[in-house]
This record gives structure tokens, C-alpha cells and sequence, in this order.
């Protein structure tokens, strides 16, 4: 499941949802949450701007989600991602893989979140201190 | 007809983020019409001549030599930091 939304998200009850998708096939069930600092590269962020391009955001993210199912043998996969003006602390990604067996749902959430980094047209800019500023990929550090 | 589409650092330095363009017959790939482009002004010289852009053609990211067509929609963006 492939969500691009403006709105929160919990992540409770994604993987509540998850796990009832499953109905008992699954043995394993991983997630990552990715959140909004509010220091980066040495600068302190009051507000972040996330941008995408529409269309192609939710195709990139299909894609990596289908990869995933594939090559892991997952039995579902979930990835939200927000769009939008966001605060430190926000909830910005989420990414979940259930599976037969963890290894797997290990795997598949790893590729999944660091490839969604690579692949998906999302862009974001920080208000900092001195002005807004657009985060350049060599400024990424893993979250 | 093609539609033209700029995304974040790139959209901000064109001040646009989206257009049609009628395209000359002799523009038949991504780099040509990128370097026509080009031909508009030195804001349009410098901000589409970063080599680190990524071009995407109908929603899937493509290499300069890559055709395009009329109906096409042609997006120019920064490298992406989501996540």
C-alpha cells in the first residue's frame, strides 16, 4: 500500500491494519518511522517544506514497493511518505514489510526506505536561522 | 506540444514550474531541447546546465540521448532528498 498524503499518520494502527492484511500468513512484521530533526548540517530547522512531483512520487514508490514483495517474498508492504510544510519531531516516512520469516522483513524494510531515498521525487527545504535553504543530496545523513 | 515541468532548487532559479512549448522538428532528444532551453538566458543557461540534474520523460527518469515526442511531459529536477 502506496499513501502520499499531507495528513499524519499512525503508525499503530498501520501496522494493526498491516497485520490484519495478513490474517495469520505473517511471522514477522518490520517498520521504520522516519522523523523530522530539528538540526541539520550545523543549522537549527524551525519548519521543513517537503515538495514532490505528483504522479510519478506515487509511481517511483509503487515500484520499490513491488521490488520488495518480490525479491523478499513479503506477503504486504506499506510506504506513506508526507508532503507539505512539517515541524521537528513530525512523522515524515513510514515503511513497513511483513513476511513469513524476519529476515526478510528485515531486508525488504531496509531497501525499501533507502532506496525510496535515491529513487522518489521528493525535495526538502528548511527554514533556518539565516533564510530557507534547499537540502542538497550530499547534506543527507541516515536517519 | 510538450509539457515541461521544473521541480524545487531548479523551479525556484527559473521561476516557473511548469510550461508548453511547441518544439522545433529538429529537437528529437532530451539534450537537445535542454540545450535549447538553454538559449532562452543566462538563468536558463546556468540552471539547466547543472550537470547533477535528472531528467524524466512521462514519469520515468531517462538518459540525455532519450527521445522524445509530442504529447510528451519532460521534468528537470535536483537530485531528490526524501525520506
Amino acid at each position: 500500500m502506496i499513501l502520499v498524503q499531507q495528513a499524519d499518520f499512525d503508525p499503530g494502527l498501520e501496522l494493526e491494519q498491516l497485520r490484519k492484511r495478513c490474517a495469520g500468513r505473517a511471522g514477522a512484521v518490520v517498520s521504520f518511522t522516519g522523523l523530522v530533526r530539528d538540526l541539520n548540517d550545523g543549522a537549527a530547522v524551525s519548519q521543513l517544506a517537503l515538495e514532490h512531483y505528483p504522479g510519478m512520487t506515487e509511481k517511483a514508490l509503487e515500484e520499490i514497493a513491488a521490488h520488495a514483495i518480490a525479491h523478499w517474498e513479503l506477503i504486504d508492504a506499506v510506504i506513506i511518505h508526507r508532503v507539505g510544510p512539517l515541524a521537528p519531531n513530525d512523522r515524515i516516512v513510514f515503511v513497513a514489510a511483513a513476511c513469513e520469516h524476519r529476515k526478510n522483513a528485515f531486508r525488504a524494510c531496509e531497501y525499501m526506505i533507502d532506496t525510496l531515498k535515491t529513487d522518489a521525487p521528493f525535495w526538502k527545504q528548511e527554514d533556518t536561522p539565516t533564510g530557507k535553504r534547499w537540502v542538497s543530496d550530499r547534506n543527507i545523513r541516515q536517519t | 506540444m510538450v509539457q515541461l515541468r521544473y521541480f524545487a532548487s531548479l523551479r525556484e532559479a527559473l521561476g516557473t514550474g511548469e510550461e508548453q512549448v511547441e518544439l522545433p522538428d529538429t529537437i528529437t532528444t532530451v539534450a537537445q531541447l535542454n540545450a535549447w532551453l538553454q538559449t532562452r538566458g543566462a538563468d536558463w543557461q546556468e540552471a539547466l546546465g547543472d550537470p547533477r540534474l535528472h531528467t524524466a520523460v512521462n514519469q520515468s527518469v531517462v538518459k540525455p540521448d532519450a527521445h522524445i515526442h509530442d504529447g510528451d511531459e519532460i521534468a528537470w529536477f535536483p537530485p531528490v532528498t526524501g525520506g
